[in-house]
């Protein structure tokens, strides 16, 4: 909401002096909030002038210039050259002389032009911001106004105002009015304030008869039990001049508010919505058929808006309508057929209070958000209507030159608002602030609330522009702010001992604490990925989708990390970083085939559902476990003096999965394995036990060409719920023994196709207890070797646990380990 | 009668050519072959030593000791010599295997947190060193508990004014949550009374991304239902908080505002004392006492237990308080980023 201020000063004592900063530092600490101050982008001087005379003189380019003589009230008249035609000798114009400075911004000098110098500028109200008229110059006359030659033109058209611009929250729809800003303003400082609805004159013409134009609200379908329109309140003014103009001054309030001047008759409506909230609509009394009748649309129904956008209208739509149909969406926006036109002097206004959610249902149905639905959305004060219509049409009498006709009509059915029982000391225990009981009747009638003193409470009638104002937190909050919210004091509660994060929460900070740790870098990126991007990483399992993507492209909920880490290494070479180790932990979202997700309807907010129904909207949430992902590409060890480079490759994304494995206490192992976006030959499947909880792997070299990526980029993605899941609640240690270790190493002949992992895992279970430690330490194929098999050594330790071991005690052990390896695998000694 | 073979002379003339001998010697490999001429069997000292097998009884003792003292004394000087030798020859070692500790590779590359994930752990442990425990939600929610638990009323502007992702169909009334506090609802839900818990995680919002939005983001969110808490009491948290992460000298200002989930609400500020250039009030978040109707949706009596909750943007957070410009530098992955946080944030 933007705030002209002498529009504001004209319903609250703002004090001479007080700056635009300060009326807004006084409206933010009444909880608006703060967002910009807009100023004039004039600089003088621009002056009135009088056209004395002119010639015109064509010029070669074709145009001809008119070459003016212009009095701006110095002793001599200047010269100016002016390119438009629509003036003639005599006319008051706006001048704006040498230093001058015009919206753009456009510095005025004298000039040499088409053979003159220019002592100024003619300006057009465009050029002076007063509207997107730019096809001529501005004509004072035109405004009504015959100012004398050199008088300030800023001040005159109102060009010097400034707008202070607030953010409304949606629970206050009245702030959305001047009136409103002006009674917060007030709240804040305690200046006057004096209510433009109750203005004398205004409460005269609302008393004055307006009846016999028929109006009947017939809701045949009130949605959520309430009904569509509880107020409509209709005036009829005749006779208005079409061609007035609309004044300067409102023009330039209209302007700095945010809208633009069309016409007198539409500009008085928008003038009035500002100044009161109350959105008014005003008809082309000619063009309408008989009386007025407030009805839902039938199925079926059109409506041509005045965009001319012809609408197809829904049964939930609240209409206007006459004999002829439809001739507007209540509250939204009105028919094109009943419009006022440049040629319209009977004019029928409308001021209604339609249902906020009937308006905000039509309003996001047809994508129509105006300033009229904006404001019913949120809550118009019913009682206004009466005052707002009435303002209107003084403003077409003393303006247009219309007079009032008798005819109207004032349906005023809105429910008053329920009194509310506030118990004493309820306020000081939400707020944790002694309040006097003054203070909260004060602030509670400064808002315009009707309090009574009653056996231990006040009931609190709130006022009529309050519908949010509904239980006893909400008038709190009233008196909070009005004293000031400085006054809570500051005092740390204290909770009941906590168990601290629990397992899940430790684990997976351990797990990026030790990939970082191992030179990984943790990034976080978006869990948006394409279909085909899901297919390639997720064949055809089934993912959410998201109904409104930012990029349709893109609108499915990812079930692996892997599509963002290559995203973000992409981002990295581009920027010619080249060697990366990423690594993110993340939730994916996993739906299972076949299965339908979420609710049917929802359950009303204000009471608990039962447990029942809370345990069915579970259900039907998908699972979101978490996961962590590694990526390597470029070199892990990049090449250095005395150091050759290590290029990154499936070994560091094994690697990656073993660090998560030992740390959290979780044993994996790998084995062979396939993935459809991954080296076929370098792709490993990660167990904890018989659970396959991971996979690691070289991305497919087709893919990371397709990407741009370089051929070699290995990938790790684990279910970290899994891991930390399965890993090791709490160890149990085993003694550790000192006597001395017996190492011996073994070579075994094996053929090509038997993985080392499972020779390993048979010598280890063979050799049994003795064996503390086994790994493989060389794989040799070759001569003396026989084609097909390769030898594998392992360097075996082993203790005792109560002795020193016998060189026997550890052969016959190291035997029994090979001779299990013959046994499943053919395994030979090598000799 | 042959002349004695052990005389003193030839003992004094043995020595003194071993000691001459072991002096000159310079290395490991020169001692070696002065031990073999001096010390070894085939040594003069030794076959002197050999020949007092023949030597009358009654002058042996005399003789013993003239050979055994000098034998001794080579012994000495050369067992001194060869600690001296090796000595010198483990300096000239050390001096060879100097390098230039400047020039050496690196084996290990420097990782990085997030500062994101980093700061969100930071501020939970600033909840939980006071007992409040850490809980958790999904990012893909049913709608209750986004939006009709929280007093979000489905016609309420405020719903509209959430920016939210709906999941296809959207009569499934799944969305990807606007904000953390359904898991206060899923908190009062689930856990015995009263309750202290701050949620941290990721958000979503139909923004574009540019140098001040972002449709994913990360908030923190806390809430406290007990007896007897008042806004007081939500003050003095956020400003232990605000101490916590911006130093002693940090307090907060609240202002009233509205969220559907809070009545009385307010927009807090913070006082940052140690900002680049200059302390300043800057807006962190929202704030305020539980809406009654949230309560009701969880089954508490609001006429006993009332209490407060808060919200902050971690990215928000972040950007202040480290003094960053760009959104984007924090959900690109370009690892320059992260890496000047490393384990710090």
């Amino acid at each position: 909401m933007r705030v002209p201020l002498s529009w504001l000063r004209e319903f609250v004592d703002v004090p001479a002096e007080a700056t635009p900063e300060e009326i807004h530092a006084a409206l933010v600490r009444v909880g608006l909030e703060e967002e910009d101050i807009h100023r004039g982008e004039l600089v003088g001087p621009i002056v009135v002038g009088t056209v004395l005379e002119f010639v015109d003189e064509p010029q070669s380019n074709g145009k001809t210039i008119r070459w003016c003589q212009v009095d701006v009230g110095e002793s001599e008249p200047r010269g100016i050259v002016c390119g438009a035609h629509n003036f003639f000798p005599g006319d008051k114009v706006v001048v704006s002389l040498p230093g001058a400075v015009l919206p753009g911004p456009f510095p005025i000098s004298a000039r040499k032009t088409y053979g003159h110098v220019s002592d100024g500028m003619i300006a057009s109200a465009k050029e002076l911001g007063l509207g997107e008229e730019h096809s001529g110059i501005l004509r004072l006359t035109e405004l009504g106004l015959d100012p004398a030659p050199g008088t300030d033109a800023i001040a005159l058209l109102g060009l010097d105002d400034v707008a202070v611009e607030v953010n409304v929250t949606p629970d206050r729809g009245y702030a959305f009015s001047i009136r409103g800003i002006a009674r917060e303003y007030s709240n804040s400082t305690g200046a006057v304030f004096r209510d433009p609805a109750l203005a004398p004159a205004l409460l005269e013409l609302v008393e004055a008869p307006h009846t016999g134009f028929p109006v009947t609200v017939a809701d045949q379908a009130p949605i959520r039990g309430r009904n569509g329109c509880s107020v409509f309140v209709t005036r009829v003014v005749r006779g208005i001049d079409p061609t007035r103009p609309t004044p300067a001054w409102m023009v330039s309030r209209l302007r700095l508010a945010g809208v633009r001047s069309i016409s007198l008759a539409v500009d008085v409506t928008n003038y009035v919505m500002f100044e009161l909230g109350q959105p008014i609509h005003g008809y082309d009394l000619a063009k309408l058929s008989g009386g007025i009748t407030v009805r839902r649309a039938n199925a079926g129904e059109t409506l041509t808006t005045l965009d001319d956008q012809v609408r197809k209208l829904s049964t939930e739509d609240l209409l206007i309508t006459d004999e002829s149909g439809p001739i507007g969406l209540a509250g939204v926006m009105g028919g094109a057929a009943t419009e006022i036109s440049d040629a319209t002097s009977d004019v029928l206004i409308e001021a209604a209070n339609f249902d906020p959610v009937s308006i905000a249902r039509t309003a996001r149905r047809h994508k129509l958000p105006s300033e009229a639905s904006k404001r019913f959305e949120r809550g118009v004060d019913p009682l206004v209507a009466e005052a707002a219509a009435a303002r209107v049409a003084q403003l077409l009498v003393e303006l247009g030159g219309g007079t009032i006709d008798e005819l109207g009509s004032s349906l005023i059915e809105a429910p008053a608002p329920s009194t509310i029982t506030l118990r004493d000391g309820l306020v000081s225990a939400l707020l944790g602030v002694e309040y006097t009981p003054e203070e909260v009747r004060g602030s509670l009638e400064a808002i315009g609330a009707r309090v009574e003193a009653s056996e231990g409470a006040f009931l609190v009638t709130p006022p009529s522009w309050r519908p949010d104002l509904d239980d006893e937190p909400t008038l709190a909050e009233e008196v909070a702010r009005l004293v000031g919210y400085d006054r809570i004091p500051s005092i740390l509660p204290v909770a009941p001992p906590g168990r601290g994060l629990t397992r899940e929460q430790r684990m997976r900070r351990a797990a990026s604490t030790m990939l970082a740790a191992g030179g990984l870098t943790e990034v976080q990126s978006y869990p948006f990925v394409s279909a085909a991007t899901h297919k390639r990483f997720s064949g055809d399992a089934p993912a959410m989708r998201l109904a409104n993507a930012l990029d349709a492209e893109v609108p499915l909920l990812r079930r692996s990390l892997i599509p963002g880490l290559l995203d973000t290494a992409r981002r990295n070479l581009s920027r010619g970083l080249t060697d990366l180790a990423l690594f993110e932990v993340g939730t994916v979202f996993l739906p299972e085939a076949g299965k339908a997700y979420g609710s049917d309807s929802l359950p009303v907010g204000n009471a608990h559902p039962g447990d029942d129904v809370v345990a069915e909207l579970n259900a039907g949430i998908p699972p979101q476990p978490w996961h962590v992902a590694a990526l390597f590409v470029g070199d892990r060890v990049v090449r250095q003096p005395g150091e050759a480079a290590v290029p990154a490759s499936l070994v560091d994304a094994i690697d990656a999965a073993r660090q998560l494995g030992a740390g959290l206490a979780v044993p994996l192992r790998v084995e062979q394995g396939s993935h459809p976006a991954m080296h076929p030959g370098r792709t490993a499947e990660i167990f904890a036990g018989d659970r396959v909880v991971g996979v690691a792997g070289e991305l497919l070299p087709a893919i990371a060409d397709d990407l741009d990526l370089p051929r070699v980029v290995a990938l790790l993605e684990l279910d970290l719920n899994a891991l930390i899941e399965l890993g090791a609640r709490e160890v149990v240690t085993a003694p550790i023994s000192t006597y001395p270790a017996a190492t011996q190493d073994v070579s075994l002949v094996v053929p090509m196709e038997v993985p080392a992992g499972d020779v390993l895992a048979a010598l280890t279970e063979g050799a049994g207890a003795l064996l503390e430690h086994a790994a493989l330490v060389d794989d040799y194929r070759g001569q003396g070797i026989p084609e097909g098999s390769r030898s594998l050594t392992f360097a075996l330790r082993f203790r005792g646990p109560d002795r020193t071991l016998t060189a026997a005690e550890a052969s016959d052990a190291r035997l029994a380990g090979v001779a299990l390896a013959a046994e499943r695998f053919r395994a030979s000694l090598r000799e | 009668m042959s002349e004695p073979l052990i005389t003193e002379s030839r003992v004094a003339e043995a020595v003194d050519a071993a000691l001459a001998a072991i002096a000159d010697a310079g290395d490991t490999s020169a001692l070696k072959s002065v031990r073999s001429a001096h010390l070894g069997e085939a040594s003069t000292l030794a076959k002197l030593n050999a020949s007092l097998r023949d030597v009358p009884n009654e002058q042996k003792a005399a003789l013993g000791k003239l050979v055994g003292q000098a034998r001794g004394r080579v012994n000495q000087a050369f067992a001194s010599r060869e600690a001296q030798v090796a000595a010198e020859e483990e300096t000239a070692r050390l001096a060879a295997e100097a390098v230039d500790v400047t020039a050496l590779p690196s084996r290990w590359n420097p990782g990085a947190r997030h500062p994101l994930t980093l700061l969100m752990e930071q501020m939970s442990d600033v909840f939980v060193g006071m007992g409040w425990e850490v809980a958790e939600g999904p990012e893909l929610e049913n709608e209750w508990f986004n939006f009709d638990a929280l007093n979000f009323d489905e016609d309420h502007p405020a719903r509209a004014m959430q920016d939210t992702f709906f999941i296809d169909p959207v009569a499934s009334h799944l969305v990807m949550r606007t904000h953390t506090s359904p898991v206060q609802i899923r908190s009062l839900l689930e856990r015995p009374l009263p309750v202290y818990v701050v949620a941290p995680g990721r958000t979503y919002r139909t923004d574009e991304l540019d140098a001040t939005h972002t449709p994913v983001f990360n908030q923190i969110e806390g809430i406290a239902i007990d007896r007897g808490l008042t806004m007081a009491h939500l003050r003095g948290t956020l400003e232990h908080l605000a101490r916590a992460m911006f130093g002693e000298e940090a307090k907060i200002r609240l202002r009233p505002n509205y969220f559907p989930f809070t009545e009385p609400s307010a927009e807090m500020d913070v006082w940052q004392p140690n900002a680049k250039g200059g302390a300043r009030w800057v807006e962190w978040g929202g704030c305020g006492m539980v809406n009654r109707n949230v309560l009701r949706a969880a089954g508490i009596d609001p006429e006993e237990y009332q209490g407060f909750a808060f919200g902050m943007g971690i990215e928000r957070t972040l950007q202040f308080r480290n003094d960053m410009n760009d959104m984007r530098d924090m959900v690109e992955g370009d690892i320059r980023f992260s890496q000047q946080f490393g384990m710090v944030v």
